[in-house]
């Protein structure tokens, strides 16, 4: 009898198999698992229509440009080695493909390494001005970018660097979240009776931090590793601010040139194009889903 | 031993030499051209606060203030709701849905697609006459004439929150079911047992204890919304056509700088932009505490 008003009360069943089921029961069962299938056919709709852009892209990527203005088809077409040639004779995509590269994993590694330089000096030594910088550097940390984006221009333009890589890739030394998530995990996962002992073992300062730190500091500066390189490779205003020759443009940028470029006559060619910017991306992912997902929850709890 | 605490200013040097180089300068030199009148080249003359007066009258600014607004709402509104009821879905214990991990990542993989390539992909989806969107809609009979997205204020700005939607609904999922995981096993099994309904378990017990989750979304939305701009951009010709209803503050930000060369008012606009996400966001931080303290009142 215990059993019975638990089930009605939908508390958890383990043995459900092993018991014999009274009629109103088996009617209860019977309407859950059907709400159950309702529910699962609508999650799955939602999935094909989170899906179907990219499934329209990846189908119209292989079929000419009259096809395409003819109507829509599921069924790939063959196409797709004359809408490369097409693209290709304006635009080298992979190009930007190799910019984004070079400036994206730079960005990610400079973020990373000193980001971990500075939490270690914040979190395990006593200087004077330390709170007053760290508060200082919290407080940057809510100034969205884009309220230098006039001053970081000019200041390029006075140094000489405006069309190189050097102002998309340099700042990313200073990365004030990065450093105070860092600092937040050092801080509970480094116990600076461990820094104590390699000093008197006779290790450098910057010893210690490569050796002790570095290791232990690793999984957490991989997950912001994701983010940055996520944020670098989508990054679109700053490159197009500073970048003006069209060899030196990044995926995104080198979308938007896309646009406004001869391509754009060519349907088939742009689907290629835009495939060619989303798959790779897409293809990491799925390495990588669970890892990025968890990183989100952790994050947004964390905060 | 002797004192090793000034290795510390060792440590953090290299960022604080680029912070202040690549980060402050450029804000207080922005805040400087605020109040001239800089062109781009030449000299920068001081004009006072003619350009945040202008910014208070600029019709174009107010109206890049609301399409924002706009804009932004839908999809928050979309967004939350569709994360909500997915996370309620999803964490019932009397139905108990099984693949939690495979739509999860289907649901969030638009959110790590390229902005700009997102916007070319729908620029031409949308496309009036050759639009795989309107074509397949027309097939199914869902519309009888194609729908001129991109041409008409109302549906160009839905066109961009329904992207965001898609873009960021899978995200804010992902966040809410970590609250709602956080949340202690122990209120729904009482809320079973006392007999509570569905509805009164997700009005009484989910939604007040994911408030500060729910606050983290919003704070974060509402900031990244502020600073709308890819998508605009991209979407139609780039100064926020059609009729000036893509036209977001950040694309009046670098249209004003980088077309247009008005480098001083563009500083101005910048600093505009900047005091309304603080007083939005103190708002939103405000209401949710205000609202936390009276609700501990009424128990």
């Amino acid at each position: 009898m215990i059993d019975r008003t638990e089930l009605e009360k939908g508390v958890p069943q383990n043995h459900e198999s092993e018991k014999v089921l009274l009629p109103h029961e088996m009617k209860i069962k019977k309407r859950r698992s059907m709400v159950k299938g309702i529910i699962y056919a609508l999650l799955i709709l939602m999935a094909i229509v989170c899906f179907i852009p990219f499934l329209m892209m990846l189908v119209n990527a292989t079929r000419s440009n009259d096809a395409i203005l003819t109507g829509f088809t599921l069924i790939p077409g063959s196409s797709l080695l004359e809408n490369y040639r097409t693209m290709m004779e304006y635009v080298n995509i992979w190009n930007g493909f190799k910019n984004s590269l070079i400036i994206s994993v730079l960005v990610t590694v400079l973020t990373g390494y000193f980001s971990a330089l500075t939490a270690y000096g914040f979190a395990f030594y006593e200087f004077k001005g330390k709170n007053g910088l760290f508060v200082f550097m919290l407080v940057m940390m809510m100034v969205p970018g884009q309220l230098g984006l006039i001053g970081f221009y000019e200041l390029s333009k006075t140094l000489g660097i405006l069309d190189t890589f050097i102002p998309l890739i340099v700042p990313a030394i200073a990365s004030p979240f990065v450093v105070f998530f860092l600092r937040q995990y050092i801080k509970t996962t480094l116990h600076p009776s461990l820094i104590e002992a390699a000093r008197i073992d006779g290790a450098s300062e910057l010893r210690i931090f490569h050796t002790v730190a570095i290791p232990i500091m690793m999984p957490a500066v991989a997950t912001m590793s994701i983010f940055t390189f996520i944020g670098s490779w989508n990054n679109y205003i700053m490159p197009l601010v500073i970048l003006f020759s069209p060899e030196k443009y990044t995926l995104p940028v080198l979308m938007g040139f896309l646009k406004g470029s001869q391509v754009a006559q060519n349907l088939g060619s742009m689907y290629l194009g835009i495939a060619i910017s989303v798959v790779p991306i897409m293809i990491a992912f799925l390495f990588l889903s669970k890892y990025i997902i968890n990183s989100i929850s952790a994050g947004a709890v964390k905060e | 031993m002797k004192n090793l605490n000034r290795y510390g200013y060792f440590f953090i040097a290299p960022f604080w030499i680029i912070f202040l180089v690549f980060n402050i300068y450029p804000v207080a030199l922005t805040f400087y051209y605020s109040f001239t009148n800089y062109s781009g080249s030449g000299v920068a003359e001081v004009v006072g606060l003619a350009n945040y007066q202008r910014l208070l009258t600029d019709t174009f600014f107010v109206e890049a203030f609301f399409n924002t607004w706009k804009i932004w709402g839908i999809n928050f509104a979309l967004q939350i709701g569709i994360a909500l009821i997915l996370a309620a879905i999803f964490s019932d214990m009397r139905v108990k849905m099984k693949g939690l991990a495979f739509f999860r990542s289907i649901f969030y993989l638009p959110n790590l697609i390229t902005v700009s390539s997102v916007a070319l992909l729908f620029g031409i989806l949308l496309d009036w006459q050759h639009g795989s969107l309107n074509i397949v809609l027309m097939n199914l009979g869902l519309i009888s004439q194609p729908i001129n997205w991109l041409n008409e204020p109302a549906t160009a700005q839905l066109s961009v929150s329904l992207i965001l939607t898609w873009m960021w609904f899978g995200h804010s999922f992902i966040v809410v079911m970590a609250g709602v995981s956080g949340i202690s096993k122990d209120y729904y099994e009482a809320a079973l047992i006392d007999g509570a309904t569905r509805m009164q378990t997700f009005f009484h017990i989910t939604l007040p204890l994911l408030k500060p989750i729910l606050l983290y979304i919003m704070i974060t939305s509402l900031i990244g919304g502020l600073q709308l701009f890819d998508l605009p951009m991209l979407l139609t010709d780039g100064i926020g056509s059609p009729d000036g209803s893509l036209n977001t503050m950040v694309l009046y930000l670098y249209n004003q700088a980088f077309k247009y060369n008005n480098y001083g008012y563009a500083a101005a606009v910048a600093y505009g932009l900047f005091i309304i996400t603080i007083i939005f966001s103190a708002i939103v931080f405000k209401s949710m505490y205000r609202n936390e303290r009276k609700q501990a009142r009424q128990v």
